[in-house]
């Protein structure tokens, strides 16, 4: 945003004027090292490989196919274009009634039909951005608080704070048991919270999480809805990367505790879902953002919301088309599942092949990388110099673990489901030759002794607050961004 | 603790106004020509459906559009992938072309300085966002659209303050009222950080006079922390004269010197949904020369981004100079032709209209057919209306008129034939009740008056966006 003069800061809102849009992180060099020199296997074989950009674009041809197959899900093709009319003219924010449907079972079949959606319940939003924030909007007032464990997807510190005034609290999840979700570390969260005097109102997962790319088990399920209860707090599920589930075990969704652990008392005005067609599907630029509520008063307060985000008639009324051919979507999700394990696997195991560990996981569009033994030392600022690195260097962009508020140095998220095979072979390449030539810098593994120090390191680099806010992919030398005429 | 937020609880949102509760009868019993001809007709909703036929013409023309092609090449993934908050570099150089266009090319727009954003309603609440606060007010001249108290206000905590606008001058802002409304602000302690106004007016369907815009340059030149916001949503409407004037040509015309004081003050809001009839395609934009404005508004629109799907069709359809140009002028003939018709069709009824030269809807005056000088009388007439005669008007109070007895009439939403009825239905439902009794309302009943309003009001409502 440049300097602010301070006639501006007093022209505009804080808001406008503050830094909460989370996008002066240094760790931009990763998103402008890949803007000002982007890999191209024929124009630029040496240019940065953009792999800090979750997104699914496996089954784009399957999509396509679809698309071509069924022109009259267009309102544009002579096929379609009698409905152009009422579909421009809609703007209900209930939702095209067929396309709530398709949402809806589409949200079941992800789940392999083990719950059911009440399309009643299914509300709009602009993309998960927006479904994040009006559900902030509506269970939160200013200065409220939602925990969230960590690591987690940056876009949240936007998402649920700026315009909102809400605030985040950390439960610190740890790699000595894989960054599972402990109950003590939510009770120490809580009773922090409370000691600063921080009113906390829910509690914000991602399942399957974003970056860890692994599934909330039974029991750890359990042990959340319990802790919600009993603290009378809101429990917010981020579902989003549902279908990208390829392998066991299988993906339990909050909806399915509410509907099977019938000894447990659960109050289901507590209970939220967001969710969104950007990750499964692959349509990040159609804005499909979807809240789905347990909680009556909430879903009328977030539709009455969703005025300032509803999804354009026109993508509503190819989805609904979409969405109910449930052949069509039986064999997506297959496929998808499908394609994703088999990139998991081909990455895995070059990754492997020079002894990089990483978390095993079995969803997401990414991998948690274990680079600690290549850091100099179990800082942050060591994980920052490892970094520059791999993007100067490797020429790769990955997204390092302290913009997702890590609580350890040395990990790192990499995607891998946002480029073609060629690409995923050169990626493998330059990582494989950076670190055989590095062979003799990579510390070995000495006694755990950094713990303490970390925490020191944590709070001397406050700056690393500051987070990549890199939901959005520039693209620039996409032939949409440079056609002019 | 309270389980939600007081957001949620609070009612705000304004949806338990008047101005909706017209659509819940009407959803209940909607008119059909064959089906249901005693139905209520829907007069309160401000669409331009005269002009579908055009953009459907054009889409048979353009296949390739249709298909997500490019050159017979698919785009297909490009366009599912692209989730820029900067937006589809060829949609924001087709928009600000139109708008210049739409502005006689009187003014250009710089695709740098413009934000889209999911419809109009986001666009005017991110600017809010953007401008000012909570404790913050903006000035409003009345009667304005009802759906900006929940834009303006609702997340925000920003206030609305009013600048009374009277039929004693048809409605014209005055530098009293202007004044007025700023020291209203001032005794609640509220900060004022601009003026708001609706260029085209809605529901007034008049566009700005000069004078009127020499009046609000003057108001905020000299306080430094104001702003001025035109929501030009109706600009593509205007069809008769005085032509439009957008506060951009008031920009430009002004002296160097004049203009350094507020060009980084001034924004415009845009959308779709009324010159174009796309309400359903959520197509709205903020136009500000300032940087930091762009700048922050750009990020804000991650909350509410235009579909890319949707962007593209637009793109191409906006682009083809011939289309708009063709589209433009006939959209307005027809708009011209159809209020002729409702404002000659009620002077057959002895009802008189605001004059008019732009907008999807009539300011109408049945101050002659309250029984009392009060609201709660334009409520029991409203109520007459809604039911007896069965036509969904917005009464002037639910777009916070300061005098009882004018109603917004829209007239671009329906068939001539519907129109022709409804004209029919008036002028009975006049010849009927003159020389009736009004019911006993000479008292001032407001307590009971906004009790019936919101008991009406009590659930989630099929209210679609509206303007």
């Amino acid at each position: 945003m440049g300097h602010m003069s301070k006639e501006q800061s007093q022209l505009l809102s804080k808001i406008a004027t503050g830094n909460g849009h989370g996008e002066d992180s240094p760790y931009f060099d990763g998103w402008k090292a890949y803007d000002e020199n982007p890999y191209h296997p024929t124009n630029n074989p040496h240019g940065v490989i953009q792999m800090g950009l979750a997104e699914n674009q496996l089954t784009a041809d399957l999509v396509e196919e679809w698309v071509m197959s069924n022109p009259e899900a267009s309102i544009c093709t002579p096929e379609g274009v009698t409905d152009f009319k009422a579909i421009a003219n809609f703007q209900d924010y209930h939702g095209l009634p067929e396309f709530r449907k398709g949402v809806a079972k589409f949200m079941a079949k992800c789940r392999g039909n083990r719950v059911k959606f009440e399309a009643e319940r299914i509300v709009m939003s602009g993309g998960a951005t927006g479904a994040h924030e009006v559900t902030t909007f509506c269970l939160a007032d200013p200065g409220d608080a939602f925990l969230v464990p960590t690591p987690y997807y940056p876009g949240f510190d936007r998402d649920l704070r700026w315009r909102t005034g809400v605030q985040l609290v950390p439960v610190t999840c740890e790699s000595s048991n894989n960054f599972k979700l402990t109950k003590q570390a939510l009770e120490d969260a809580y009773d922090k919270a409370r000691q600063d005097n921080i009113r906390v109102k829910g509690l914000l997962i991602t399942n399957p999480s974003n970056p860890l790319g692994t599934i909330l088990d039974r029991a750890t399920l359990r042990t959340i809805v319990k802790f919600i209860n009993d603290k009378r707090i809101h429990l917010v599920c981020d579902e989003i990367y549902a279908a990208t589930v390829f392998s066991h075990p299988g993906f339990i969704s909050i909806a399915e505790i509410l509907e099977e652990e019938t000894d447990m008392e659960c109050d289901r005005d507590l209970v939220h879902i967001v969710y969104s067609l950007s990750k499964d599907m692959g349509f990040p630029g159609f804005r499909v953002g979807i809240i789905y509520s347990y909680n009556d008063k909430v879903v009328q307060c977030a539709r009455k919301m969703s005025s300032f985000g509803l999804v354009s008639s026109q993508t509503q009324h190819l989805l609904a088309s979409m969405l109910n051919d449930d052949e069509f979507v039986g064999r997506f999700l297959a496929e998808s599942a499908k394609r994703l394990g088999e990139r998991y696997r081909v990455f895995t195991k070059g990754l492997g092949q020079v002894g990089i560990k990483c978390l095993p996981s079995n969803a997401g569009l990414f991998l948690w990388m274990d680079l600690r033994r290549l850091l100099k030392k179990a800082t942050f600022e060591a994980e920052m110099e490892l970094w520059r690195v791999i993007i100067h260097e490797v020429k790769i962009n990955v997204s390092p673990g302290a913009s997702f508020h890590c609580s350890e140095p040395g990990w790192f998220r990499v995607c891998y489901a946002n480029m073609d095979d060629e690409a995923v072979k050169v990626s493998l390449q330059r990582i494989h030759t950076f670190v055989l030539k590095n062979k003799d810098v990579v510390v070995p593994d000495k006694k755990r002794c950094w713990q303490d120090s970390l925490r020191l390191s944590l709070i001397k680099n406050r700056r690393f607050d500051d987070i990549i806010m890199s939901p959005h992919s520039p693209i620039p030398h996409s032939p949409l961004v440079n056609a002019t005429n | 603790m309270r389980l939600l937020s007081r957001k949620a609880t609070c009612n705000t949102h304004g949806q338990d106004s008047s101005y909706f509760l017209g659509w819940e009868e009407y959803e209940k019993n909607p008119y059909d020509k064959v089906k249901n001809p005693n139905g209520i007709i829907q007069m309160g909703l401000a669409e331009n459906q005269l002009s579908f036929d055009l953009l459907e013409s054009w889409l048979a023309k353009n296949p390739d559009v249709s298909g997500f092609k490019r050159d017979g090449k698919s785009i297909f993934r490009e366009l599912a992938l692209f989730q820029d908050y900067h937006g589809l570099p060829l949609f924001k150089k087709a928009l600000v072309d139109f708008m210049a266009e739409i502005r006689g090319n009187k003014v250009t727009f710089d695709p740098n300085h413009m934000v889209l954003t999911a419809g109009a309603t986001s666009a005017n609440e991110t600017l809010m966002f953007c401008v000012a606060e909570e404790g913050d007010a903006f000035l409003l001249p009345t009667p304005y659209y009802p759906g900006f108290d929940r834009d303006l206000k609702w997340r925000t905590g920003v206030e609305i303050v009013p600048i009374q606008c009277t039929s004693s001058n048809n409605f014209r802002i005055t530098e009293s009222a202007l004044e007025q409304a700023y020291q209203d602000a001032r005794k609640r302690n509220l900060r004022v950080k601009g003026v708001l106004v609706t260029n085209p007016s809605n529901p007034l369907g008049t566009t700005l006079s000069r004078n009127e815009f020499d009046l609000l340059v003057d108001f905020i030149k000299d306080k430094e922390t104001m702003h001025l916001i035109s929501d030009e949503i109706y600009s593509g409407t205007v069809f008769s004269s005085p032509s439009f004037v957008s506060v951009m040509e008031i920009l430009k015309e002004m002296t160097p010197n004049d203009a350094a004081k507020i060009w980084n003050r001034v924004h415009v809001v845009y959308s779709l949904s009324k010159d174009l009839g796309l309400p359903g395609f959520r197509v709205g934009a903020i136009y500000s020369e300032n940087d930091a404005v762009v700048a922050a508004a750009t990020k804000m629109s991650s909350f509410g981004l235009v579909s890319s799907q949707t962007q593209y069709l637009l793109a191409a359809m906006l682009s083809d100079n011939k289309f708009t140009k063709k589209y433009i002028s006939e959209n307005q003939k027809r708009l011209r032709r159809r209020q002729r018709m409702l404002v000659t069709g009620l002077q057959k009824a002895g009802i008189k209209c605001l004059k008019s030269n732009a907008g999807l809807f009539c300011w109408v005056d049945m101050r002659h057919l309250l029984c009392s000088n009060t609201f709660e009388a334009e409520m029991e007439l409203w109520k007459k209306i809604v039911y007896q005669v069965g036509l969904n008007i917005s009464p002037g109070s639910s777009c916070h008129c300061s005098e009882p007895g004018w109603f917004r009439v829209c007239f671009a939403n329906m068939s001539q034939d519907t129109l022709n009825v409804a004209m029919k239905r008036v002028k009975n439902f006049v010849t009927d009740s003159t020389g009736a009794e009004c019911g006993s309302s000479s008292a001032c009943f407001t307590k009971s008056f906004s009790n019936w309003v919101f008991r009406l009001s009590s659930r989630d409502h099929r209210a679609p966006e509206e303007r």
